[in-house]
């Protein structure tokens, strides 16, 4: 990951240079308009050129480019290039960014496309709204699932997880399924929102931030509870030490054979599907129920720049990403749920081999992904305080109480 | 140290005043030539060095929203820098980078004067080897080290374990990480020490040693009556670039440690910190203000060593 890094740190700083020399340049020759599309996933844009194949093909007028940036620097790029007033004409949206893009005119409203939004999920339409603006048309969703390695349950004598599993149920399988000797884990203890802690707050009946995006959940105890879940498992033992994981990721060991269970999105499958640790041999269950059955979902969405000079065109584009056709495309290909209605179940059959339709039955009981105005500002602040509980050196209950009062000025701050 | 000193002064010029004059002269009906020929450096140095310097200066005293725009704000950023206590912590990991990476010069020193000594054979090759880490990108390199640091699987804990020592997380412990990434630091940048020194070595008569010996110095006297001295110049030059360097060690903090590593308080850097505010919490004022002043504490050390070469540096 790291030489990718630098060489997309790299490339996109060639990328900034360049496109700030020659904002104007781009545009259209002998009358064909050319559009860029910013994305970050390398495993989807295969299914992307198709979409822009098929895209194309209907537009002859119009061609488009894929930049494609990793996730590292996606963010980082785009808020230069955006400041710059350089952003791809089209480009991929997530729920944290989002209101940051919208409420700074960085995006453009939709209203002139008079999209019907009901063919999407309702959670997602209402994501990519700000004050009431739809301001982007959902692309895909995902939500978290509980993967496990069968070989290993066979070992330990533990039956598959089920829907029915509690948390008591999970943490005594996770403590059976740790096999030191071996170096085997019950399950990694991720320290990551979407996929960890944000799930089991969820289902603590907690929460992270409140609806008006004002006050942070941290000091709530049910919050607490979600947190302490995944603390008494490295404290247990049943999941490496945040140093372990720090050197290995959790999704690294469970790919290799030394994790029982891993936490993880359903946009895991495509990469597990390809490698041969778990090609075979893995499957996926609902999470465990705490006080409540809770998942996380969110979803991505594409928007267009506020600074396009294309701006008939970028709609165009977006509303056929947006349109059956595409997210039928996606499903083919089998990397991402897409946001359509009716054609998720076409991505659960591309992987015979997992019970994907865990995904799609977790729905009633998902919660989206919490997200404020400035969501990077109190992530970072998670990362940085969570740290401590998550490798023992400060009880989870003051660590937090202190991300509680951190997290709630950085949220006073987004309100100005 | 006669000798020395004799051949200093028999290079020193010593115009005489009818010939300063004539140059003087011709000095300035040269100078338009001289700035055209300069102009394209002077120029790219202005646009592209000095004008930031200008503007971060300048921007050190706004405050950013996310997408530019900035209002000015006085001195706040600079009150901030003095009460935050993660910037302090910044400056002292950033204290022991620069301390453990001058640690590296007589380190370098030593390859330098076994390679240097007349007739060893192979000399190119081993040079080679010791400068490839300079030449490698460091974001390679800190991923290489990555898998040679890690705790269950790395190789040095494996290599550890045969003889008996069960080795730390390197990087992840808080208390080896610093260590840790410092090596790495050190690791790759004494090949160009040891470069910059032996051709320092090299340059040094070997008529010295054979007057030297005559006059009956040992091996050790003549280090540093005849060496060390004459050395001095190179030392000096990798003591400052080496102070430099490492007071803006990022990419290895960056890559070898990470936002999730439970010893970043242990080992983040000052750039480190500045580019967190500048990119990741988008205050890009206060960052300006920190890169100020750690353009400030570079230029207050380098202005120290200059006036503390007197003392020891000798221009032969």
């Amino acid at each position: 990951m790291g030489i990718r890094t630098v060489a997309a740190a790299a490339a996109s700083l060639a990328l900034v240079v360049s496109m700030a020399a020659c904002s104007s340049g781009k545009g259209s020759a002998g009358g064909k308009v050319s559009l860029s599309y910013g994305v970050w996933d390398a495993t989807q844009v295969p299914a992307m050129q198709k979409i822009i194949t098929a895209f194309e093909a209907q537009n002859p007028d119009i061609s488009v480019t894929v930049q494609q940036t990793p996730w590292a620097d996606y963010w980082t790029k785009l808020q230069a290039a955006a400041t710059g007033g350089a952003a791809p004409d089209v480009f991929w949206m997530n729920g944290p960014n989002f209101q940051l893009y919208a409420s700074n005119n960085v995006i453009k409203p939709l209203t002139d496309l008079h999209q019907d939004t009901s063919v999407y999920p309702a959670s997602l339409v209402k994501l990519y709204q700000y004050q009431g603006v739809q301001y982007g048309l959902p692309k895909d969703f995902d939500t978290v699932g509980l993967w496990y390695n069968k070989a290993l349950f066979d070992a330990a004598g533990v039956a598959y997880p089920t829907g029915a599993w509690t948390w008591a149920d999970f943490q005594a399988a996770a403590k059976k399924l740790t096999d030191p000797a071996k170096g085997v884990y019950g399950v990694g203890a991720t320290l990551e929102g979407q996929e960890n802690f944000y799930d089991t707050i969820f289902q603590a009946g907690g929460y992270v931030v409140s609806p008006d995006g004002k006050k942070s959940g941290y000091a709530d105890p049910n919050t607490i509870a979600g947190l302490k879940f995944w603390t008494d498992l490295i404290a247990a033992k049943a999941s490496p030490s945040l140093k372990q994981m720090t050197d290995t990721a959790p999704l690294n060991m469970f790919e290799s054979g030394k994790l029982a269970m891993f936490w993880g999105g359903s946009w895991d499958a495509k990469a597990f599907a390809t490698n041969d640790g778990t090609k075979t041999g893995i499957s996926v269950a609902p999470l465990p129920t705490g006080a409540k059955k809770a998942t996380v979902i969110h979803g991505l969405a594409n928007v267009v720049s506020a600074h396009t000079a294309h701006t008939a065109q970028a709609e165009k584009f977006v509303q056929f990403l947006g349109s059956q056709q595409a997210a039928q495309i996606e499903a083919d290909t089998g990397t991402v749920i897409p946001a359509y209605n009716g054609t998720q179940q076409e991505w659960v059959k591309a992987y015979p081999q997992y019970q994907l339709n865990v995904f799609l039955d977790q729905l009633p009981d998902a919660v989206p992904l919490p997200v404020s105005r400035d969501t990077a500002a109190w992530n970072t602040l998670e990362a940085n305080l969570l740290t401590k509980a998550w490798d023992g050196s400060e009880p989870v209950g003051t660590v937090a109480a202190e991300l509680a009062t951190q997290m709630n000025a950085a949220l006073a701050k987004e309100g100005s | 140290m006669t000798l020395a000193g004799a051949k200093a002064s028999a290079l020193a010029p010593a115009p005489a005043g009818r010939a300063a004059r004539v140059s003087r002269k011709r000095r300035r009906s040269e100078a338009p030539w001289a700035a055209f020929f300069l102009a394209p450096t002077a120029l790219g140095l202005a646009v592209f060095y000095l004008w930031p310097v200008v503007q971060t200066f300048y921007y050190s005293f706004t405050t950013w929203g996310p997408f530019g725009g900035h209002t000015f704000s006085g001195l706040s950023n600079y009150r901030q820098l003095a009460h935050d206590p993660e910037l302090r912590s910044a400056f002292v990991n950033t204290a022991w980078y620069c301390l453990l990476g001058l640690a590296g010069v007589p380190v370098a020193l030593v390859l330098a004067a076994v390679l240097a000594r007349p007739g060893r054979r192979g000399v190119g090759f081993y040079r080679a080897v010791l400068f490839l880490p300079v030449v490698t990108m460091p974001v390679a390199v800190a991923v290489v080290w990555r898998w040679l640091y890690a705790g269950d699987f790395g190789l040095i804990n494996t290599l550890l374990a045969k003889v008996g020592i069960h080795g730390p997380y390197w990087i992840s412990d808080p208390h080896t990480a610093l260590i840790a990434v410092a090596a790495v630091g050190m690791w790759s940048s004494v090949g160009y020490t040891m470069v910059i020194l032996m051709a320092g070595l090299q340059s040094i008569p070997r008529q010295y040693y054979e007057a030297a010996q005559i006059d009956g110095a040992g091996p050790v006297r003549q280090f540093f009556a005849l060496t060390l001295p004459l050395l001095s110049p190179s030392l000096f030059f990798v003591t400052v670039l080496s102070v430099i360097g490492t007071l803006q060690t990022f990419d290895l903090v960056y890559v070898l440690i990470g936002q999730t590593n439970p010893a970043l308080p242990q080992t983040q850097s000052v750039v480190y910190l500045f580019y967190q505010e500048a990119f990741v919490n988008n205050n890009r004022g206060y960052a300006a203000a920190i890169a100020f002043l750690l353009l400030a504490v570079t230029v207050a050390l380098t202005g120290l060593q200059f006036r503390l070469q007197k003392r020891w540096v000798h221009y032969a």
